[in-house]
């Protein structure tokens, strides 16, 4: 009963309004139209400038409220490559948009009708169009040379001391698999998915499975400085590996594998410094709507020097002697490891 | 005289025109036949808009509940409760709802309103009045049109009461988050309706774009030649095109999801281990729907811009009292604009694991279209520059318009550089930009054309003061909401998230997220103004005195005040002139009507 009443309130409130508004047209109309009009043509050439000079205003404000709150500096090597091109993008999209606005918003106001002025009949001009084709055509080269420079870099063949590891994305969390000692990835099949001794479905008939370690957690250990690439996977529905702090995304689709590698360049213990901020942490975000838990599909990175990184590993415990050997105390083992490893590294 | 900045003047007609009643004076029509079951292109017009603004309203208020949740997620809002029903049980929307609620959001308002109530309602009322036609070429086909998006409307309605609730994949619905009833409520029978909804949607907008193409090319009045047409009509034909070639793709991967969900076929799916077990599907690709629902969703993005840049073309030249800058060169961008939307589709897809050879290729096309777009916004300023400006509503919406257009086009250059995307898709960068330019965008051009031709359409004018006031609240709150996310985007904040709090990367934009949704919940308000202005000025606005209230060369004006089915009474106008020829008629006017032969010695243009 009170939300009829309150939306009918609403609705008087509306025609109370209109009335109003109705009512100050019509007295404007009785006092004489002409310099009515021509004053409100007037006060809203004013407004548009006055909303323009305010806009301007505005973008200060909110690029000074905002600045500090941005990502740190890029973690990995093609991230300051990225962070140059996005500079160099921004300058000559902002110079355009600066331009292009102002000139809207004064010829509106230096050209707003008065009883003097007539237009001018101008219909069409060759040379202008020409320049105006010509010279955004010149710039849009240029960003699209830098763009696929960096494009083939980024995308290109991973060098070939790169670590592999595999990230696997499920409803609604991610997998990280290890490779182990052989530095080899054993083939997995969906059809062996099993929640609670098989988690990606590896294949125990591949000798190459054995030493592979898997992370449930969803924590992604990587050595500063070295190549790493990165298989991506997922068991369900699209997800997306997104990784904001080293300028990296892509998805992770069920029945294909997509790849992504990259040189991490600074620790987290490092980035802790940098940010000022002892809770940093890289995470790895899904960046593809995956259901109704998408928001919380959250990994970690730990990036950390080979020792760090060699200590921790020599911790593991393989997933094939997790699951398969007679001792085996379930999946609960390694991730209890882990966690005692995050904190050593956190110090 | 004293009229002439808001009223224009009225022209001297070669038709003698009485203006005032002209539809009863055949034969009495039914009430039924008159306006619902109506042929007349004008009232299909209508139809198509009340419904877009009803859709509108509905989709807006989807936007401010979830707007509520992303800015204050430690609040309750009884209200939510209230609207929502067990969705928001205890005012705390649930994560599944916000979902379905983000996703309807945008299948709503791109398809519903910015199509079918954007170019379903223009295309109608413009296409044969300023061509000089008495009606579409299949009037009944016309009516089916929107009989088709009324039914697809209602299922998509229902939809949203069902028990699992609506779909929630997305507006872009992808399998097979979308395909599998095991990966999300939404994915029940909420995405079949939904499918069901779009494919009649599809039907509708294929027997409206038909009819509009074969209207343009056969039925125009005699003098009018293509090039004698205004940019609307260009604009809508080029619409209409873009629709019948891509919205059939669309079509056939809806089909094919259908197929999959509920014929066990594998067209999408492959290798899936979902709600504890492995499904039988193997050897489909989830990407072969992306690559064909982009194959239309990206010429959409075009279907839903080029009718506001038709409309804001005529309104900024009509109010500038000068012809629109470069007509040909108009034209011809936007034969480049509709060209490329064709070719542009996969740099939605440039990390879903397609070839980065391929996404080269599309990064080159995708800047490629930046030159067109450009073309036509230094020709929109040098239409105004040496104008001679009135202020009306409708310009002030084709000025926010342009600089809408501006802003949002520009960061466009962002998104479609595959190694700049690689870091911002899916981001709110990824929402500022295509908010900012297809949906507050389009939306000005939209509101442009209301207020413009809502004299034609109605006989009345809708109030000036009212609309001012919505012109200064939508453009401010659309940069003050828009703007920011910029930002976020930058910062890697992923869209579509229900809650940013346990995110050590995002949460500091919490108080932003907040200020957003304020911003928010004030413009959803000021659109209100515009819903009460526009159904209140139907039967209370000022009356339409002069037949020509703007003062405009084309050929919609040269009609009754309240045009009958069949639009001129006699002969229909001869066209002897284009439609843009701002200069001194030797009458005091600074205008000449299409209708109006040249002078001797005269040139045309």
């Amino acid at each position: 009963m009170s939300g009829f009443i309150s939306i009918l309130l609403t609705g008087l409130v509306f025609v109370i309004i209109y009335q109003i508004a109705k009512a100050s047209e019509y007295a404007t109309i009785l006092r004489g139209e002409g310099k009515i009009n021509a004053r409100v043509n007037r006060t809203m050439a004013l407004l548009l400038v006055l909303f323009f000079v305010l806009g301007i205003y505005g973008i200060w404000l909110c690029h000074d409220a905002l600045i500090d709150k941005m990502l740190p500096v890029s973690a990995s090597q093609h991230g300051v490559e990225y962070d140059s091109m996005l500079l160099v993008t921004l300058v000559v999209t902002g110079v355009v948009f600066f331009i292009t606005q102002t000139l809207l918003f004064w010829f509106a106001y230096r050209y707003q009708s008065t009883e003097k002025r007539t237009s001018f009949f101008f219909p069409h001009n060759n040379k202008l169009e020409l320049i105006w084709t010509t010279v955004p055509a010149i710039a849009m080269a240029v960003l699209v040379a830098i763009g696929l420079r960096n494009w083939g870099k980024m995308t290109g063949a991973a060098p070939k001391d790169a670590t592999v590891v595999e990230v696997v994305g499920k409803q609604f969390n991610w997998i990280v698999r290890y490779p182990g000692k052989d530095g080899v990835l054993g083939k997995r099949d969906f059809r062996k998915i099993n929640d609670a001794t098989n988690v990606l479905g590896l294949d125990w008939d591949d000798k190459d499975n054995k030493d592979d370690i898997i992370a449930q957690n969803g924590e992604l250990h990587l050595v500063v400085n070295k190549p790493v690439s990165i298989l991506i996977g997922s068991r369900d529905v699209i997800h997306d590996v997104g990784l904001p702090h080293f300028r990296m995304k892509m998805d992770a689709v069920p029945g294909i594998v997509t790849t992504l590698w990259f040189t991490p360049t600074i620790t987290s213990a490092k980035m802790k410094e940098i940010t000022g901020n002892k809770d940093f942490v890289y995470e790895i975000s899904c960046d593809q709507m995956c259901g109704k838990g998408h928001y919380s599909m959250r990994g970690t990175v730990i990036v950390e020097t080979q020792e760090e990184y060699d200590a921790w590993m020599a911790k593991q415990q393989t997933y094939y002697a997790a699951n398969n050997a007679p001792a085996a105390e379930g999946t609960a083992a390694p991730e209890q490891k882990t966690d005692s490893v995050k904190a050593i590294t956190m110090k | 005289m004293s009229d002439v900045i808001i009223q224009g003047t009225n022209v001297a007609h070669t038709h003698d025109a009485h203006g005032g009643h002209h539809g009863h004076e055949h034969h009495e029509q039914h009430f039924i036949t008159k306006y619902i079951f109506s042929q007349d292109h004008k009232v299909i017009a209508k139809q198509f808009l009340i419904t877009g603004i009803i859709w509108a309203v509905i989709g807006a208020l989807m936007s401010v509940f979830f707007r509520l949740q992303l800015g204050f997620p430690n609040e309750t809002f009884p209200i939510m409760e209230k609207f929502l029903g067990e969705w928001a049980k205890g005012g705390k929307l649930n994560p599944e709802f916000y979902y379905a609620l983000v996703t309807m959001h945008g299948t709503i308002l791109v398809f519903f309103v910015l199509t079918a109530g954007l170019s379903g309602t223009f295309a109608n009322l413009l296409i044969p009045l300023q061509i000089g036609a008495r009606d579409m070429a299949s009037p009944f086909m016309n009516m089916l049109s929107y009989w088709f998006f009324f039914l697809s409307s209602i299922i998509m309605f229902v939809s949203l009461f069902i028990q699992t609730g609506p779909a929630s994949g997305g507006w872009t619905t992808y399998p097979p988050l979308s395909a599998l009833k095991e990966a999300s409520l939404g994915s029940g029978l909420g995405m079949d309706l939904w499918l069901v909804s779009m494919a009649l949607f599809v039907v509708s907008s294929l027997l409206g774009g038909l009819n509009y193409i074969s209207t343009i090319l056969n039925m125009r009045t005699k003098g009018m030649t293509m090039t004698r047409m205004p940019l609307t009509i260009w604009a809508l034909l080029f619409t209409a095109i873009l629709g019948v070639l891509s919205f059939p793709v669309l079509f056939s991967g809806f089909v094919l999801l259908i197929f999959d969900r509920n014929f066990g076929t594998s067209f999408y799916l492959s290798e899936i281990f979902i709600g504890g077990k492995a499904l039988p599907h193997v050897g489909g690709s989830a990407i072969l729907y992306q690559h064909l629902f982009w194959f239309l969703g990206h010429p959409e993005v075009y279907i839903i811009m080029l009718p506001g840049m038709g409309m804001a073309s005529e309104v900024l030249s009509n109010h500038s009292r000068k012809p629109i800058f470069g007509y040909s060169a108009m034209i011809i961008s936007m034969i480049g604009i509709t060209v490329l939307a064709f070719v542009v589709w996969a740099h939605h897809m440039f990390v879903t694991g397609m070839s980065p050879f391929l996404g080269s290729i599309f990064v080159l096309l995708t800047l490629l279209i930046a030159v067109p777009s450009a073309v036509k916004v230094f020709n929109w300023l040098t239409t105004i520059w040496k104008g001679n400006i009135r202020f009306t509503v409708p310009m002030m919406f084709a000025i926010g318009f342009v600089s809408l257009f501006i802003s949002g086009g520009l960061t466009g250059l962002f998104l479609g550089n595959s190694a700049l995307d690689i870091h911002l898709h899916d981001t709110y960068f990824v929402i500022a930009h295509f908010h900012i330019v297809m949906g507050v965008s389009a939306f000005f051009g939209m509101f442009a054309g209301i207020y413009h031709w809502f004299p034609k359409m109605f006989g009345r004018f809708m109030n000036n003061t009212l609309g001012y006031i919505h012109f200064f609240i939508t453009l401010a709150g659309a940069y003050l909401i828009f703007w920011p996310m910029h930002y976020e985007g930058i910062a890697g904040m992923p869209r579509r998230y229900y809650d940013y709090s346990a995110w050590e990367s995002f949460k500091q934009f919490e108080s932003l997220n907040s200020f957003i949704s304020i911003a928010v919940v004030l413009v959803f308000f000021a659109q209100l103004i515009f819903v009460v202005n526009f159904f209140v000025s139907i039967f209370r606005g000022r009356k339409m005195t002069t037949q020509n209230p703007w003062g405009s060369p084309s050929l919609e004006w040269t009609t009754p005040i309240n045009p009958g089915h069949g639009n001129w009474e006699g002969d229909i106008p001869e066209v002897h002139r284009w439609p843009y020829d701002y200069k001194d008629d030797g009458n005091g006017n600074d205008f000449i009507s299409q209708t109006t032969p040249l002078k001797p010695g005269e040139e045309a243009h």
